[in-house]
């Protein structure tokens, strides 16, 4: 049993004791371990309160402590205390920072970003989402997100295909797999980044986690996108601990009668920088990216010789998602070659169905 | 003392010869029936007893026995009352005995003598004539339906002096020969697809499923119109041919859900069953089974609205008529076998609140409880749905200052000749139309051209398509070559039948 760890469970698990005040204990002390090594008296020689010295020594925290760092390490799920040198830098600086990290997966040193939007996002949002997150991982960029349904899984898919690093931070135990269908997913990001979280394994996710994982999606970021969201949508949250944060905040704009683009059009509205390319994000970090590694790794292009009507089409869904009928209604060519080229197009990888019927250019690629 | 008069019984569909033997004997006063006879008949002792006195004749206070001949088989209904009172009527000398002989009787009776009209009279027609027997007393208001049947005498009578008095001679009824064919009023054949703003892709959807007979689902908000394009669709299906007609009029008839004045039906049917409805209203049932939904809309369309909502087992159950053609109804003493050859058409919203995906009015639902509401439908029964069709929600300027939209008409034309062009191809084979096509008639019948091949391969890599989605989109595609008249299937008709297998593709890859 690694006594550092325990001792660094132990502390961050106690109740009653803010975290400013453990982190005090911790800048007087150094380690845990020196903590934990002085007894009561001493403690409240310094002006410990006695029921925060209960609460250090209380017997159930201990076990429980043991019991964590047993199950990470029969998970294989990592430890990592906040003086740890794999703990995200940025995150060290929050006010309320997370004492311990518990994480699958190495993670990345690089510049993080935090691409966060709806978890029921329309065909642009996921779109506009896996293309900037994977412009900005080419850059170098981390990306980080909390792998929920719709924008996160968007940018975190977006960053893997073009071979960048991810951070997803949870707001469950970091071996749940949750939402289930992202399962995949998040061994995929443990391979090409971290799956990190501040509650401990086994812990199941709950509502109120989510906010709170919020502050550590903006915290560990320089900056944080929202490309979609509601009028209450979470990731307004974020976009609002990322400000008290200190963080920059980004927004991508969308169309102004669509219910998922009403935060983030009013976010714009109220000074967030308008996002049109991955250029908009990079141009507002203060220090050179060169100095950062590049990733050249682009997919593949297929550059195919459009026809006539496919451009057309295209030119036609530049302005907005269309359904078939307006579609043909636009450009006023016949079924048949209609049918023909939307199939063309959607195989060329330029234009996407999506469940309710509208066509939709899968943009950037 | 005895008489033997002949009537008819229907298990289901099919008819029986029934000989309901009177005797008149010295004894107690009594009425007994016996031969297997329901409550119903049991109760006709009592609207004979009335009918008769309240006639003007005499009730033989003798002692009365009566079977119902095959005594096997299980009577039920109100029909054999005219029969009974007839035949006592004989046995009691009032009516000569051999006067009876080749008629098949049927009706019901009021107390005050009054012949009443009785479910399944088409069916009972057919049986007499297929039995040889010329000659059928049946209820007035019971003519017009059996009219179809043709080279039969029959004596309509309204009550049951009218029937004694056409026996003893002292009134012959005229029998009702030659007869002209009343048309069902076509109630449906208001409404058209001119009426219907827009949608031209759901339109162009539909007229492909009628065409090749494919079961249909469409998905769209509340509001956007697929009850509106369902129920039209009727009025673009072929006109159902004399055999179609007399088969879901004969189920209509004993289903006792013929329109008064009817003859024939010769409308399609369209049924838009409740989700709420049991399994057995859906495919029959009941202690004597009744035609359920799925017999009613036979050779037409059954329409299921919000088929998530319908319950599992009741969608289950949907699988075997629609596979078969039939249902099979099986009773402690008989099964019994109604045709159910009909086209589905689902609606579905997109999800629970119905509004997944709406510009404007935001949903409700969680995503995982939206993607989870279609995803209920999966399996089995949606592998029986060759074309799945998104009908958008139509903004209101849309719908202003539109050119004219194309009539139920023009559209039935096209549909008309797909339909005779398969009929062509599939002559001697056991199908009729492109749905029908098993896989190994898909290999044969479905021949596709190079540059057709080409996409449909790309498609399955790049859309991650099932392969049971294969064999549909080439059953469509086969039908969208029909309604071009092309023998081979090319490339565009491969792409819009690719187009309507929108619900297999994954959202995010």
């Amino acid at each position: 049993m690694n006594e550092h760890l325990l001792a660094w469970i132990r502390l961050n698990i106690a109740e009653g004791i803010g975290v400013a005040r453990k982190l005090e204990l911790l800048r007087m002390f150094k380690t845990p371990e020196a903590l934990f090594e002085l007894g009561r008296n001493e403690w409240t020689r310094l002006g410990m309160k006695p029921h925060q010295a209960d609460s250090l020594l209380c017997r159930e925290k201990l076990d429980e402590s043991v019991q964590i760092l047993k199950l990470a390490e029969r998970k294989g799920i990592r430890v990592i205390p906040i003086d740890h040198r794999e703990y995200p830098e940025f995150l060290r600086y929050i006010h309320d920072p997370p004492l311990v990290l518990y994480a699958r997966g190495i993670v990345p040193s690089g510049l993080c970003l935090g691409i966060v939007g709806s978890r029921k996002a329309t065909g642009y949002g996921m779109d506009t989402a896996f293309r900037l997150a994977s412009d900005l991982a080419k850059e170098g960029c981390v990306i980080v997100s909390g792998m929920a349904r719709g924008i996160d899984t968007a940018a975190h898919t977006g960053a893997l295909h073009a071979g960048g690093k991810t951070i997803a931070v949870l707001g469950c135990g970091p071996d749940q797999a949750y939402p289930p269908e992202n399962r995949g997913l998040m061994e995929r990001i443990s391979n090409n980044g971290a799956v990190i979280s501040e509650y401990p394994p086994g812990v199941k996710p709950q509502t109120y986690h989510f906010p709170v994982r919020n502050r550590i999606i903006s915290g560990i970021s320089i900056g944080v996108l929202v490309v979609e969201a509601g009028q209450k949508s979470g990731s307004l949250i974020t976009a609002q601990t990322a400000l008290e944060q200190g963080r920059e905040v980004f927004a991508v704009p969308g169309n102004i009668n669509h219910h998922n683009s009403q935060g983030t059009n009013r976010l714009i509205k109220e000074g967030a920088k308008l996002v049109l390319s991955a250029k908009d994000i990079l141009e507002e970090i203060p220090w050179s990216l060169a100095a950062l590694p590049r990733n050249n790794r682009s997919p593949d292009s297929d550059a195919e010789q459009l026809t006539f009507e496919e451009s057309e089409i295209l030119k036609a869904l530049g302005a907005e998602d269309l359904y078939h009928d307006q579609i043909a209604e636009r450009t006023r060519f016949p079924a048949h070659i209609l049918f023909n080229s939307l199939l063309r197009l959607e195989l060329k990888g330029l234009v996407r169905k999506d469940i309710t019927g509208r066509y939709a250019i899968v943009a950037g690629r | 003392m005895f008489s033997r008069v002949a009537t008819c019984a229907l298990t289901g569909l099919e008819g029986h010869l029934i000989e309901v033997e009177t005797d008149i004997s010295n004894g107690l006063p009594g009425f007994d029936v016996v031969g297997l006879a329901e409550t119903s008949i049991k109760e006709a002792r009592e609207r004979v007893r009335a009918a008769i006195k309240n006639s003007g004749f005499k009730f033989p206070g003798r002692r009365i026995t009566l079977n119902l001949a095959p005594a096997d088989i299980r009577k039920d209904g109100t029909d054999f009352d005219l029969p009974i009172a007839i035949g006592l009527l004989a046995a009691a000398n009032i009516i000569p005995e051999e006067a009876v002989k080749g008629y098949i009787i049927s009706g019901e009776l009021a107390l005050d003598g009054s012949v009443r009209p009785v479910p399944g009279m088409l069916c009972k027609a057919i049986t007499a004539k297929e039995l040889k027997y010329g000659r059928m007393m049946i209820p007035a208001l019971n003519l017009p339906e059996v009219s179809v049947v043709q080279g039969m005498e029959y004596y309509p009578v309204r009550t049951l002096n009218e029937a004694v008095a056409h026996f003893t001679g002292e009134a012959r009824i005229e029998p009702a020969g030659r007869i002209e064919l009343g048309r069902t009023a076509r109630a449906a054949s208001e409404l058209d697809y001119s009426d219907v703003k827009g949608q031209s892709h759901a339109k162009r959807a539909l007229e492909v499923a009628a065409s090749g007979g494919h079961n249909v689902i469409m998905i769209g908000s509340p509001g956007s119109g697929k009850t509106m394009l369902a129920r039209r669709l009727p009025t673009i299906l072929p006109d159902l041919s004399f055999e179609e007609s007399l088969e879901v009029t004969k189920i209509y008839s004993v289903a006792g859900m013929l329109p008064p004045h009817t003859s024939l039906i010769t409308e399609r049917p369209f049924r838009a069953p409740h989700h709420t409805m049991s399994a057995a209203s859906l495919v029959g049932g009941g202690r004597i089974p009744q035609p359920g939904e799925v017999s009613l809309s036979h050779h037409g369309v059954l329409f299921l609205d919000e088929l998530p909502e319908f319950g599992r087992t009741t969608l289950d159950i949907l699988r075997q008529p629609m596979e078969d053609g039939f249902v099979c109804i099986a009773r402690i003493n008989s099964t019994i076998t109604y045709p159910s050859r009909f086209m589905l058409v689902a609606a579905a919203n997109p999800c629970k609140c119905g509004y997944y995906g709406d510009p404007v009015k935001p949903c409700n639902c969680s995503p995982r409880d939206a993607e989870r509401y279609l995803g209920r439908l999966s399996g089995p029964l949606m592998d029986r749905i060759d074309i799945q069709v998104q009908v958008p929600t139509i903004r209101y300027s849309d719908l202003e200052n539109r050119r004219e939209e194309e009539s139920s008409e023009d559209i039935k034309k096209r549909v008309s000749r797909a339909r005779a062009i398969q009929k062509e191809r599939y002559a001697g084979l056991n199908i009729f139309c492109n749905a029908g096509l098993t896989s190994a008639m898909v290999r044969e019948f479905c021949k596709v051209d190079d540059e057709g091949r080409r996409i449909l391969r790309s498609a399955f890599d790049r859309l991650k398509l099932s392969a049971r989605a294969h064999d549909r989109i080439l059953k469509v595609a086969r039908t969208i070559a029909d309604l071009d008249e092309s023998p081979v299937i090319q490339a565009p008709h491969i792409a819009e039948a690719i187009q309507y297998r929108s619900l297999d593709r994954t959202i995010l890859a």
